[in-house]
């Protein structure tokens, strides 16, 4: 159980009194502390400071710009969609991992990291050139009316790519420690495979898989490199939130693109405390924080 | 946020899959198990492996020579100098922060821990975008030390050290995530008996909690290299995009897109291609060691 238990965020420490035979406590604290606060922290808070020099009402139109919205709808949206297609596909991908063999098995376990590893631009223009019209998927979509690349289906299909591995990898473990004992009492006390499905496996599983919507979603929409190819980044229409700080920036509109900065940081703050609730639960329901 | 990237040494995946097929009551009917399996090997099929090998192909299309011309272009290797200088100064930085987190939160109790761990976490969670911004901010020419590092003739944002500072804060958490989940179900029972026994805290270090935790680092460190080399888009707001001078590899894929050099954007992405690929062989390489490791720790135990 002790290694099984690296999965999930960070075991409780046992319990021990303040005895410290160790030596290097200030040593190591400290420097983790001032290095945190010179590369992280202090920059970040640079965010809010600056956005701090604008009037409530200043910032308040910024942020609701209608092309600022727009932006909100198509990066909240997508992101919303492609970690619920990642939920589903996830699912099924782990399961498939977990349960069965298959040729060609450990090769696709090991590919399931492929979105963290590829650099966000090399995806970007490989999508792109898959979903052209002429591209290897883009030739079938087009006869039947649909348009991915550059418009903002692009957006859905570059965060698919990037969420996938999130699901899979929180799902996962949690599957492989499922003991077999619990669907076989279930089948003896006359459930079907679907039942057992819904009311034994999905409740423990559940906690894993929200938390894999969750951290999906929370990557999809600060994402930038996958999804600025594929986008076509019209105006009103597909142009993605981190985006729009570009834009800002490049008109050195400083306070706008760090108002909307803002914007984001709160949203990335509120899912990291959500994400880590959410942990804290796969950990509880599984009997993972013993 | 990399609950998700930390390394699996689950023993259970080797006897896992023979477990659930071998029994009845875990196994499908066969047209459901083929239709689940139909399903997501399809759906990976098209959404991760065609992406992957689009990148060569695309890169191929227009032959070899092509491609080598594309990857020896004097602006692809400026650009590939400094995709490894920001990566060799990024790595040591974090490493260094890594294994001193890891000490402090794993070996210790102190108030605030949990809250510790979460702002490590932080840059995981933040936009790459935002990441760049917050450097604009601090350094740039309106930021709070621009007027100053204009005054002292020193340029960081537009030039190197941004893009190395953008670098260092993308892949800031990646070994301390490793470690500190490992040094804590390690414990700290095996370095007290060391420093009773004389030993000083480096000698621990080394002797005792290195070989513990050896493969964390160091897939922590295969991690930090490969985002270090193919960050995009917090690299692209510092740079300024200067050929030949703020130019990454990434950048470099972009600049040759937008221009319509398909084939030579494909090239040198082909190159941040096989460098995802080398780092997931290894990390897979890592995790049948580990696993291999950890048994033998349990047999030479029971």
């Amino acid at each position: 159980m002790n290694t099984a238990t690296l999965a999930t965020p960070f075991p409780r420490p046992p319990a021990t009194p303040h005895l410290r035979v160790l030596p290097g406590f200030r040593l190591t604290l400290g420097y983790t502390l001032t290095y945190l606060s010179l590369l992280v922290l202090i920059p970040l808070a640079a965010v809010f400071l600056k956005t701090a020099e604008l009037s409530f009402s200043e910032f308040r139109d910024v942020v609701t710009a209608p092309r600022v919205v727009a932006s909100y709808k198509l990066s909240f949206g997508m992101s919303l969609l492609a970690a619920a297609i990642n939920a589903v596909f996830g699912l099924l991908l782990a399961w498939a991992l977990v349960r069965y063999s298959f040729p060609g098995k450990k090769l696709i376990d090991a590919l399931v990291d492929l979105p963290f590893a590829l650099p966000t631009a090399v995806a970007g223009i490989s999508l792109t050139a898959l979903y052209a019209k002429n591209g290897w998927i883009g030739q079938f979509l087009e006869p039947l009316g649909i348009q991915v690349a550059f418009k903002p289906l692009g957006v859905l299909v570059a965060l698919v790519f990037i969420g996938l591995p999130f699901v899979v990898r929180t799902v996962q473990p949690i599957l492989e420690d499922l003991d077999t004992e619990l669907e076989e009492a279930a089948t003896s006390l006359g459930a079907q495979r679907g039942q057992a499905f819904r009311h034994v496996i999905l409740p423990i599983v559940f906690p894993a898989l929200l938390t894999g919507f969750a951290l999906a979603f929370a990557r999809a929409v600060g994402e930038y490199g996958s999804v600025i190819f594929i986008a076509g980044n019209l105006p009103m229409v597909s142009e993605i939130t981190p985006l729009m700080i570009i834009t800002k920036l490049e008109q050195y509109d400083y306070t706008g693109a760090t108002a909307i900065a803002t914007v984001m940081l709160l949203l990335s703050f509120t899912l990291l405390l959500a994400i880590n609730g959410l942990q804290a639960w796969t950990a509880k329901s599984t009997g993972r924080d013993r | 946020m990399s609950g998700a990237s930390t390394l699996r040494l689950g023993a259970a995946q080797a006897i896992g899959q023979t477990r659930f097929e071998a029994r009845a009551a875990t196994r499908e009917t066969p047209l459901v198990k083929w239709l689940i399996l139909g399903t997501a090997l399809t759906f990976f099929a098209v959404f991760l492996l065609m992406p992957l090998i689009a990148v060569f192909v695309e890169a191929l299309r227009k032959g070899w020579e092509t491609y080598l011309s594309a990857l020896i272009d004097p602006d692809a290797l400026s650009a590939l100098r400094l995709t490894l200088l920001a990566a060799a100064i990024a790595l040591p930085l974090n490493l260094v922060f890594g294994v001193c987190a890891a000490w402090a939160i794993a070996k210790f109790e102190f108030r605030g821990k949990h809250f510790l761990i979460t702002l490590i976490d932080l840059p995981f969670s933040v936009s790459p975008v935002i990441a760049g911004l917050i450097y604009v901010l601090v350094f740039g020419a309106q930021g709070w030390l621009g007027p100053w590092l204009a005054e002292q003739d020193v340029k960081i944002i537009f030039a190197v050290p941004g893009i190395v500072l953008a670098t260092v804060f993308v892949t800031f958490p990646f070994v301390a995530r490793e470690l500190i989940p490992l040094m804590q179900a390690q414990g700290k029972e095996e370095e007290e008996a060391a420093v009773v026994l004389g030993a000083s805290g480096l000698q621990t270090f080394w002797h005792v909690t290195l070989p513990n935790v050896k493969w964390g680092l160091l897939y922590g460190v295969i991690l930090t290299n490969a985002r270090a080399m193919g960050e995009f888009g917090a690299v692209s707001v510092v740079s300024g995009h200067i050929r030949g001078e703020t130019n990454t590899l990434p950048l470099h894929v972009e600049i040759l897109y937008n221009e319509y050099q398909f084939a030579a954007a494909f090239a040198v992405a082909s190159l941040l291609a096989l460098l995802a690929l080398v780092t997931l062989g290894i990390k897979t390489w890592i995790e049948h060691r580990a696993a291999h490791a950890h048994h033998d720790l349990h047999e030479g135990q029971s």
